[in-house]
């Protein structure tokens, strides 16, 4: 038995811990993009932390300032990488919004086609890559299978899988063939059973919620001081969502809800996620029917010669699409002057466009509002408190992409 | 290569190298043997920063499986790596890390530059951006495209199991390979 | 929908300060307000505190260089009321070497970053920033690269030949 005074004495400081400095980045598989994330740790719990970025800052604004409306459109790619349809398509029609085009009802919706399958593409990888970083790697090749399915309908409708470069201004490219309708029909069928697959593998999965509930929530307050957007901010409960305040491309006569959480954590997140990408399948479903319902099945482009880049074979053996082909991609058409803001609401939330025209053959300015780039700023204020494993699945949770966080 | 079924798996057996064969015995060099076996085995570790990552990824999956190349297990750490992939914009913000990376890795060592702004910076011919990694560290293959597609990444590391299957025993010592490492900078540790 | 509109949004401005918000503009149906570099924090204050405007958003934050101008830097922001669905666009002219505009950390915490990459790129001087440094670029960099007088490409490489490309690197950094 142990009296008073054998009990082991310890000096006043003597308890006091130590904490560490560690690393996470900018190369470190957990963070999946190239982003430094310096935590003091006190164990395994996180006091503080600091967020280094711009290790792949390529100066987008810069070059777009230098090249014609045509060729910023391949920029726009790879911005979120993930989902370059939509980024293409907010910059069609910012330049449409620049110049008084009207698109026809159908390009309209072939575009809302093209940029739903995108959404759900973006957001597969990222829900994926959240699964994977919580210790399950099937679910990543199931959602994967999915997204090879929406490369090969953009492979049909513009003949690249990931940095898409798709549409033109005023419309599309080249319409949907019946190869892209056959395939189109293909990922209906095929979507809901392997969604259905991934959710049960996951969703009410025990070692996912343990670890995804409650790790890194903010609150709703705080989201929007923060200036987030997307399924970031709609987790924290506020339903707000670019294509039912703002509808552009005729959203406004399509039907789906906004799906929101409550707490704003990571399992929150996830569930929006998923619940978008139901909402996608569906408005893709009701395009489909809008497009059977149109008397119209052959336009997809509006009628804007002096604009809209003629077909290539008028261009290999007529004098004078020749002339247009070249004056357009060299930026020799009159552009008016002026100032337009267009938002998008891209993969990670609104996606933006400033553009200044000075009437030149570049933009005199071109100002990208990237969602990643400003939600991100909150992440150390997020994880602070938590454990390295919660900032971890958090930072997956986020969707960071970093070609979109540096530009 | 053969695939040979039994009834219950799929076994599948590489050709032998060149060599002499007798009853109970097969004579070869040991070069040979060697590049066989690391060939089949590459560990690769993918330096992916930007959107060549996601066609990696896709490389990855299920659909186009990397794994049968024997570079099934992936390392994030360099130094259990023998190829550095390099998929995506190097900044010159991220070039020094990116010759840490490479520094880190022990020999023999193989490089991959996948994608066009790896190889040569691609459309971003900007202030920001390394044109092209060839400038801070040896490649040994390029891959061009903007992203490639998976099959190019695939023909991208099959050229590099031509090159480690090839490469002679020697080569990590010759005064040629001191010298380029030398002509990067990089500091060489005489095995 | 309420009842806000771009004239009730104006009146309540031009009562509240006057003479600091001059020449208002609605190019593309989004209303634009030019500010005085004094008034442009208590102007987002307002406009964030207001309960019937309630501009609760800074969407976007971000410079313009405009060399010929007397006040040669511009710093634009959009902000959104979420209640109303209404944005708003106001423009900051300054001039001075080096420019210097009072940060709006305090009002929007998403400002932060955005004025970081405008101090970045245009080397705008946001007084009262909790941590004003490069973001984006090396902080090495003496340059503000997306002034109008910096070129796009690196001027210090060696592997292309200028004159294959039919310019001079003097008259590009001349910026001609």
């Amino acid at each position: 038995m142990l009296t008073n005074n054998q009990h082991i004495k310890l000096g006043v400081q003597e308890l006091e811990k130590e904490t560490m400095t560690l690393n996470l980045g900018p190369t470190h598989p957990a963070t999946h993009g190239v982003f430094q994330n310096i935590v003091e740790i006190d164990g395994e719990r996180i006091v503080s932390g600091t967020s280094t970025i711009g290790y792949i800052h390529r100066a987008f604004e810069k070059i777009a300032e230098h090249r014609p409306f045509y060729q910023i459109t391949p920029l726009t790619d790879r911005l979120n990488y993930c989902s370059s349809p939509i980024n293409n398509m907010g910059w069609h029609l910012t330049v449409e919004k620049l110049l008084g085009i009207k698109t026809p009802k159908r390009v309209d919706y072939l575009r809302v086609i093209i940029m739903e399958l995108a959404r759900i593409a973006d957001h597969l990888i990222c829900n994926s890559i959240l699964v994977v970083d919580t210790g399950a790697y099937t679910g990543f090749l199931y959602c994967m299978q999915l997204r090879e399915k929406i490369y090969e309908i953009w492979e049909e409708v513009c003949g690249s899988r990931l940095t898409t470069n798709i549409g033109r201004v005023g419309g599309l490219e080249r319409d949907f063939n019946d190869i892209a309708f056959q395939k189109l029909e293909n990922f209906i069928k095929d979507f809901p059973p392997v969604m259905k697959d991934f959710e049960n593998l996951v969703m009410r999965n025990r070692i996912f919620i343990e670890r995804t509930v409650g790790a890194g929530p903010i609150s709703a307050e705080r989201a929007m001081n923060y200036g987030f957007t997307g399924p970031n901010l709609r987790a924290t409960g506020v339903d707000y969502d670019v294509r039912a305040m703002n509808p552009y491309s005729s959203y406004e006569e399509f039907d789906f809800i906004v799906p929101v959480g409550t707490k704003g954590d990571t399992y929150d997140r996830f569930l929006v996620r998923e619940e978008e990408m139901w909402q996608s399948f569906s408005i893709v479903k009701q395009a489909i029917q809008k497009l059977d319902q149109l008397a119209d099945k052959t336009t997809y482009h509006a009628d804007v010669p002096a604009y809209y880049l003629p077909p290539k074979d008028e261009v290999y053996n007529n004098m004078e699409a020749l002339i247009y082909h070249f004056k357009i991609v060299m930026g020799e058409i009159d552009s008016p002057k002026g100032e337009v803001y267009h938002a998008v609401e891209g993969g990670n939330g609104e996606l933006g466009f400033y553009l200044i025209s000075d009437g030149g053959r570049a933009p005199y300015r071109l100002h990208f509002r990237r969602p990643c780039f400003i939600y991100y700023q909150a992440y150390p204020e997020m994880v602070t408190g938590s454990l390295i494993s919660d900032a971890i699945v958090t930072l997956s949770s986020l969707n960071v992409i970093a070609g979109e966080l540096d530009a | 290569m053969e695939v040979i079924t039994s009834a219950e798996k799929k076994i599948i057996t590489v050709d032998p190298p060149e060599g002499l064969v007798g009853t109970g015995f097969f004579a070869t060099s040991l070069d040979k043997v060697v590049g066989l076996a690391r060939k089949n085995s590459i560990w690769p570790l993918p330096f992916a920063t930007s959107c060549c990552g996601i066609e990696f990824m896709a490389t990855m999956a299920s659909h186009y499986d990397f794994a049968r190349f024997g570079a099934e297990r992936v390392s994030f750490s360099p130094r259990q790596a023998d190829l550095l992939m390099v998929m995506g914009t190097i900044a010159k913000k991220m070039g020094p890390i990116l010759k840490q990376v490479y520094e880190q890795m022990a020999e023999p060592r193989w490089v991959i530059a996948v994608g066009a702004c790896a190889s040569s910076g691609g459309i971003f011919d900007t202030y920001s951006v390394l044109q092209g990694i060839d400038q801070i560290i040896p490649v040994d293959v390029y891959v061009p495209g903007c992203p490639p597609r998976p099959e190019q990444i695939i023909d991208g590391l099959m050229r590099i199991q031509d090159l480690v299957q090839n490469e002679s025993r020697g080569r990590r010592n010759s005064p040629e390979y001191q010298a380029l490492l030398k002509s990067y900078g990089i500091e060489t540790v005489n095995s | 929908m309420s009842n806000v509109d771009s004239a009730l949004i104006l009146e309540k401005l031009k009562t509240q300060f006057g003479d600091a918000i001059h020449s208002p503009e609605e190019p593309y149906d989004l209303l634009t307000i030019n500010c005085s570099r004094e008034k442009i924090v208590p102007l987002l204050e307002f406009l964030h505190n207001d309960t019937v405007l309630a501009f609760n958003f800074l969407t976007d934050l971000c410079g313009v260089h405009y060399p010929h101008r007397a006040a040669p830097f511009e710093v634009v922001y959009h902000v959104h009321s979420f209640i109303n669905n209404i944005r708003l666009r106001i423009k900051v002219a300054i001039a001075g070497d080096p420019p210097k505009v009072p940060t709006a950390t305090s009002v929007y915490a998403a400002a932060n970053w955005m004025e970081r990459e405008t101090y970045d790129f245009y080397g705008i001087i946001f007084e009262g920033h909790p941590n004003l440094k490069r973001i984006l670029n090396v902080d090495e960099m003496t340059i503000f690269p997306m002034r109008k007088e910096y070129p796009l490409e690196d001027n210090t490489r060696k592997d292309k030949n200028d004159e294959m490309f039919g310019r001079d690197p003097k008259l590009i950094l001349a910026g001609k």
